[in-house]
């Protein structure tokens, strides 16, 4: 392996020699002679050492024949999957927003496989600067047909000329770039004559400053040779770019907003802290629930209680469930609550299964018997309705529902919950209203045993505390529905 | 001030609190039902300590955003279900080769296609057998509970920042919906920044850090090969997780993971009231597949019975790692359904008989 050291003022942010590069030829880049990569690779590496940006710098390598950039620029960099560089910029740029992000992407890369990630990143207007090389063909596969194509154009996947019937119009990137809004500077460029390639070197300049001062997206498209491919002699192929090409990709400035456009602050660092984590994920604890040793001394606590709620979409009756849930857990209960909804929003069948237990909660799914069914929508009782067997409590709206046959011993109560609700003036408390009726459903048959009888209404007011902390009116109106649902039952 | 640490989370909450607490510095979402509660947890709350949320364009643009928080040493999250995982399986892949960590959650529904939106365990094959291009795997988790959403996304920052590997939750989409009381773990103090991040220096030379898959010398690309597959050993050796139940005595051996495992736990009570010696292993992690675990039952075992909620995938690891020496039995319901108490019960009953004959 030879160990040629190569000094030729080369910018220092270009390695002094390739060890990177596999083989014996550690002096020269991988590309072919006459090829625009060498030339927007000596430019780039120029700028960011003018600038004194090399330590900041993470590049973003695509797929195409400047995969291996890293062979050759000294600074961070990643070969991502193709078309990706711009979301995979994006992740780099968020989470290390000192650093900055350069993608470097030619056109099958950027304007095939990877428009929408390209497209996207800048219009949330990320702070990256986007190198695009347009030479009207894919180089590493062997010459295919680019959506930067021209038409007519022979490659080796159009060997009888672009037909724009079929394969459509040549892309014009930085025009459709153009029509967004939030891109702070968009500029044409080709690597031809020496003339256009001063030009160019102020445009990649340009997209460097926007970047060190974090103003924004910025873009510079380069039409570049790829002599080999498209089988011209050097001459040939700077009058193919500056005579056929600039036809389709008109060369110049499209946007510049650099000089008007602030630099965005960096964002507050992220805060990892373990106290002020905790401060702000847990919540905080409320003069409510009680002693981690306390247990509800009814005999019915004993085991695992398996509750169903069953209504339609919009009718609340997943909060119902949850609700259920909360007080539970705030008798240092295990919990689960499993919603079963069909695709609607709104009005399809909806249940909630609601498992209450003192040990690990089994299986969450109620396919058999269950304890208590609130059901308040008459397809729900009919399709549940096996579920419920001697000892099970039924609860249901007894003012739009009619009572299936049902197994001997099952504690049914009916109540007028939803109209209840409405006198209340609120369809929403429709759910304390049945809770209530519960209450009063498990107190009468002897089901709650002793200071359990007081604990229930203690426990769901403090659930509804809980639920509503932030709204004084909903707790009362609850409250309110609780002891009207309890009345209704005991009348 | 004094906090509450035991709250009501839905599975898919569960994640996002176990991300954070694990010091999960960004994540990147795409909405897909049953998965869309995390990237709504996330976007809610990582603001508000101010890491990084952002919805990305696609399930594609969201795992190469991943791609590069973790290029820089930070730890990063993703999360969809089985048709999105599909689509970010190509960066899977480069995370596998760029040995990046990684913790991607699939809330598994039903397929092939769009399937519905029901819970399946399809994905299985998906996620166990490499599931991209190129031969590699990543440990997977399979929680069976809001609490272990929470604490296995905890975990597997850890254990993708030690392989250096990308890690999947594997969640069915009753586990993702499901509203249990968990108690949230301690918030980890804060990290060092990685120092194979492409901000750092490299050991050998001193130049930045750089990362590629790519390795156009044959030798060269199969010692970096070897080196993973050296890799997936030690995780196989190493990572196995289970929980066994009723397991020392048992004739009939479900093996059963996610919500099936928690309605195949119902059907080993109601078996031993019927007098059959039944038991339940519980894969937590299904790759490495926990294979010392199931072989440890071979000394009582006479059957095995897969409970999946699939057409049978799992079934296939459970026959390679008791080398098919004992007869093995699937229950499978799929497609949205989930086996019942009964349905299990019944084919134990079945196989037992078959097996006592």
């Amino acid at each position: 392996m030879s160990k040629e050291i190569v000094k030729f003022g080369k910018s220092p942010v270009f390695f002094d020699s390739f060890t990177r590069r596999p083989g014996p030829v550690k002096t020269n880049m991988h590309y072919c002679p006459g090829c625009g990569h060498g030339i927007l690779h000596k430019l780039l590496a120029e700028a960011i050492a003018d600038r004194g940006i090399q330590e900041k710098v993470m590049l973003v390598a695509p797929v195409g024949c400047a995969v291996m950039a890293y062979y050759y620029f000294n600074c961070g960099c990643i070969s991502v999957p193709h078309g990706r560089a711009p979301a995979v910029g994006t992740g780099i740029a968020r989470v290390a927003p000192d650093k900055m992000v350069i993608s470097y992407q030619g056109d099958g890369d950027l304007a095939a496989i990877g428009f929408n990630e390209f497209i996207q990143a800048a219009n949330r207007g990320e702070k990256m600067s986007v190198f695009f090389v347009n030479n009207s063909n894919y180089g590493m596969t062997g010459g295919q047909m680019a959506p930067t194509t021209l038409p007519g154009q022979k490659t080796t996947t159009t060997p009888y000329g672009r037909n724009v019937e079929v394969d459509g119009y040549p892309m014009k990137v930085c025009e459709l770039l153009n029509s967004l809004d939030v891109p702070v500077y968009i500029e044409r460029c080709a690597l031809t004559s020496t003339a256009n390639i001063q030009k160019a070197r102020k445009s990649i300049g340009k997209a460097l400053d926007n970047l060190r001062d974090r103003k924004g997206f910025s873009f510079v498209e380069l039409l570049c040779a790829c002599p080999i491919n498209l089988r011209k002699s050097a001459a040939d192929m700077n009058k193919f770019i500056d005579e056929e090409m600039t036809k389709y990709y008109p060369l110049g400035c499209f946007r510049d907003r650099s000089a008007e456009s602030e630099s965005k602050p960096l964002p507050p660092p992220p805060i990892h802290d373990p106290e002020t984590v905790r401060s702000l994920l847990y919540p905080k604890k409320l003069d409510i629930g009680v002693a981690h040793t306390f247990r509800n001394e009814s005999k019915l606590f004993d085991r695992e209680l398996r509750l169903k709620m069953a209504g339609f979409g919009g009718q609340g009756i997943l909060s119902l469930g949850i609700m259920l849930a909360n007080m539970a857990k705030l008798r240092n209960f295990n919990v689960s609550w499993l919603p079963s909804y069909g695709p609607e929003q709104r009005g399809g069948s909806a249940n909630c299964s609601v498992i209450v237990s003192r040990n690990k909660i089994g299986s969450p799914i109620i396919d058999s018997s269950c304890d208590l069914l609130i059901a308040i929508s008459q397809t729900a009782l009919d399709k549940f309705k096996d579920e419920v067997v001697p000892g099970s409590v039924l609860i249901y709206d007894s003012s739009t529902m009619t009572l299936p046959p049902l197994p001997e011993g099952v504690i049914i109560c009916g109540v007028n919950a939803s109209e209840i609700a409405l006198k209340l003036g609120n369809a929403k408390c429709a759910n304390s209203v049945l809770l209530g009726a519960l209450a009063a459903v498990l107190k009468k048959n002897n089901i709650l045993e002793g200071g359990d009888k007081a604990d229930f209404d203690k426990v769901f007011n403090e659930a509804v505390f809980e639920s509503f902390s932030s709204k004084p009116e909903v707790i009362e109106l609850n409250r309110l529905a609780f002891v009207e649902g309890e009345k209704a039952v005991n009348a | 001030m004094e906090y509450n640490n035991r709250v009501l989370l839905v599975g898919n909450e569960a994640a996002v609190y176990g991300a954070l607490l694990a010091g999960c510095d960004s994540y990147f979402g795409y909405p897909i039902t049953p998965a869309s509660e995390v990237a709504q947890e996330a976007a809610l709350l990582f603001p508000r300590l101010k890491r990084v949320f952002i919805q990305a364009e696609s399930e594609i643009g969201a795992i190469n955003m991943v791609i590069g928080a973790s290029a820089m040493g930070k730890r990063a999250m993703t999360a969809s279900s089985g048709l999105g995982i599909s689509l970010k399986q190509e960066g899977v892949s480069y995370l596998a080769m760029y040995e990046l960590p990684a913790v991607i959650a699939d809330i598994t529904r039903s397929g092939p296609g769009l399937g519905n939106i029901g819970p399946e365990q399809s994905d299985y094959f998906q996620l166990t057998k490499g599931g991209g291009h190129g031969g590699y795997h990543c440990p997977v988790f399979a929680p069976d509970s809001a609490q272990e959403m929470c604490d296995m996304t905890y975990a597997a920052f850890d254990i993708a920042e030690k392989y250096r590997t990308p890690v999947y939750i594997m969640a069915d989409g009753v586990i993702g919906q499901i509203m249990e009381t968990v108690t949230l773990p301690e918030p980890r103090p804060p990290r060092k920044d990685s120092p194979w991040s492409i901000a750092g220096k490299r050991e050998d030379d001193g130049t930045p850090n750089y990362f590629t898959t790519l390795y156009l010398e044959h030798s060269e690309l199969e010692q970096i090969r070897l080196r993973l597959e050296a890799k997936y050993k030690e995780i196989e050796k190493n990572e196995q997780r289970s929980v066994a139940y009723k397991l020392d005595d048992a004739e009939l051996v479900l093996c059963a993971f996610g919500v099936s495992a928690r309605v195949a736990l119902r059907a080993v009570d109601v078996l031993r009231s019927q007098g059959v010696k039944a038991g339940l292993l519980r894969p937590q992690t299904v790759w490495p597949f926990p294979k010392d675990a199931l072989r440890g039952t071979l000394k009582t075992a006479k059957a095995f019975l897969s409970v999946e909620m699939n057409c049978g995938q799992m079934i296939d690891d459970v026959k390679l790692a008791i080398d098919c020496s004992r007869p093995v039995h699937l229950v499978s319901r799929c497609s949205g359904n989930i086996p019942s108490v009964a349905e299990i019960v019944a084919r134990a009953q079945e196989v037992m008989k078959e097996v006592t004959k």
